[in-house]
C-alpha cells in the first residue's frame, strides 16, 4: 500500500530493507514483506510501470556500509530505468 | 466466511472503459477478512486504476467508501448521498453484496471487482480453503464433521464411488477421498454405524434463489 502510494505520488523507486533471513524479531516478518514487495512489483507491471522500481534488500542493523552500498545500487538501478512516467 | 478473489486488473479496467467518475465500494465483512475487498483492497485498486488512467492519458476520478456490509440495507444507506455523483459503481463485495447494491441503485451501472469463490476457513494469513457448498441439507452430524458435498469431487452423500484409491480420490492422488476421511473419523469416534444411515439426495435441479426467515423474525402481517 505505502509502496504503491509512493510510486503513485511520483517516486522513481522505493526499496524496502528487512532483517537478514532467519533473524527477524517477528520470525517471518521479513519473508512476508518480501512477498508483499513481489506482489507490488506484479501490480506495477499490471498498470504498465516497471515492477523493478520496487525492490527488497536484507541486512542487519550493524551493516551500515552494506546499507550504503544497497542505496548506491538502487540509485544506479533507478537511474538506468529513468524517471517515473507518472511524473510527465 | 465467504471468500473472494480480486478480478484481474485488465478485466476491471475493461469494464470501466468509458466511465470518468467511479465510486469503488468495499465491504467490511467477509471480503475484508479474506483480504479481497475491504478498505485496504479498495485503496490498492484505486491507486492502480489511477496510475493506469494517467499512463493511458485517460484519467478516471475515483471515490472510495467501505461500508460494514453490502448485503445489509442498514449499511447501504450510507451510500445514498454519494451515488449520484458518480457515473458507475465498482463493488468489491461478494456476489450477494453486489446484487444488493445494484438493486438499491437500479439506474446506476454496477461492476464487480472480485470473483466470489467459496465459503471457507482461514488456514493462515491469506490462505483459505473451501469447506461448505451451502447445499441446504447439512449431513455433518452423520459424517463426523466432514462435508461430503464439498470434499468429495462428486459430492456423494452415501459413501465413496468406485474411484476411491487407498485414501485418495481418483481425480488426484493428493486429493483425499472424502468418504475415506469420514470412515476414519467415525471409526476413531466409535460411530461407524452412522455411515450406514441413508441421506436422500439433494434436489439440485430447478433451484431458485432461497429465502430464509429465522423463527421468531416473521413480521406480524406475514404470520
Amino acid at each position: 500500500m505505502y509502496l504503491l502510494r509512493a510510486i503513485q505520488k511520483g517516486a522513481d523507486g522505493v526499496y524496502v530493507v528487512g532483517c537478514l533471513e532467519g533473524t527477524c524479531h517477528y520470525n517471518e516478518g521479513n519473508f512476508r514483506a518480501s512477498e508483499r514487495v513481489k506482489h507490488v512489483q506484479m501490480l506495477l507491471e499490471e498498470v504498465g510501470l516497471e515492477g523493478d522500481r520496487v525492490r527488497m534488500y536484507n541486512l542487519s542493523s550493524g551493516e551500515g556500509p552494506t546499507f550504503a552500498a544497497y542505496a548506491k545500487e538502487m540509485t544506479e538501478h533507478i537511474r538506468k530505468l529513468g524517471p517515473n512516467r507518472l511524473n510527465k | 466466511m465467504i471468500v473472494a478473489k480480486r478480478k484481474p486488473f485488465e478485466e476491471i479496467k475493461e469494464m470501466l472503459k468509458g466511465y470518468k467518475k467511479v465510486l469503488n465500494v468495499g465491504c467490511g465483512t467477509c471480503v475484508a477478512v479474506c483480504l479481497a475487498g475491504g478498505e485496504k483492497e479498495v485503496d490498492v485498486l484505486n491507486i492502480e486504476l489511477d496510475m493506469a488512467g494517467k499512463l493511458d492519458e485517460n484519467p478516471i476520478e475515483l471515490g472510495a467508501m467501505t461500508i460494514e456490509r453490502q448485503c445489509d440495507r442498514e449499511y447501504l444507506e450510507a451510500l445514498d448521498p454519494l451515488v449520484d455523483d458518480y457515473d458507475a459503481i465498482l463493488s468489491m463485495a461478494c456476489g450477494a453484496g453486489i446484487q444488493f447494491l445494484a438493486e438499491r441503485y437500479p439506474h446506476k451501472p454496477i461492476f464487480p471487482a472480485v470473483d466470489t469463490t467459496f465459503i471457507g476457513v482461514n488456514q493462515g494469513v491469506g490462505w483459505y480453503e473451501e469447506r461448505c457448498r451451502s447445499c441446504g441439507s447439512c449431513v455433518l452430524g452423520l459424517t463426523g464433521g466432514i462435508c461430503p458435498v464439498t470434499m468429495c469431487a462428486k459430492g456423494l452423500y452415501n459413501g465413496p464411488c468406485g474411484g476411491t484409491n487407498k485414501g485418495s480420490c481418483e481425480i488426484d492422488k493428493d486429493q483425499p477421498c472424502a468418504w475415506y476421511l469420514i470412515y476414519e473419523r467415525l471409526s476413531r469416534q466409535g460411530r461407524l454405524d452412522n455411515i450406514l444411515k441413508f441421506s436422500p439426495a439433494t434436489d439440485w435441479q430447478n433451484q431458485i434463489p432461497r429465502t430464509l426467515i429465522q423463527p421468531g423474525y416473521k413480521k406480524s402481517e406475514e404470520v
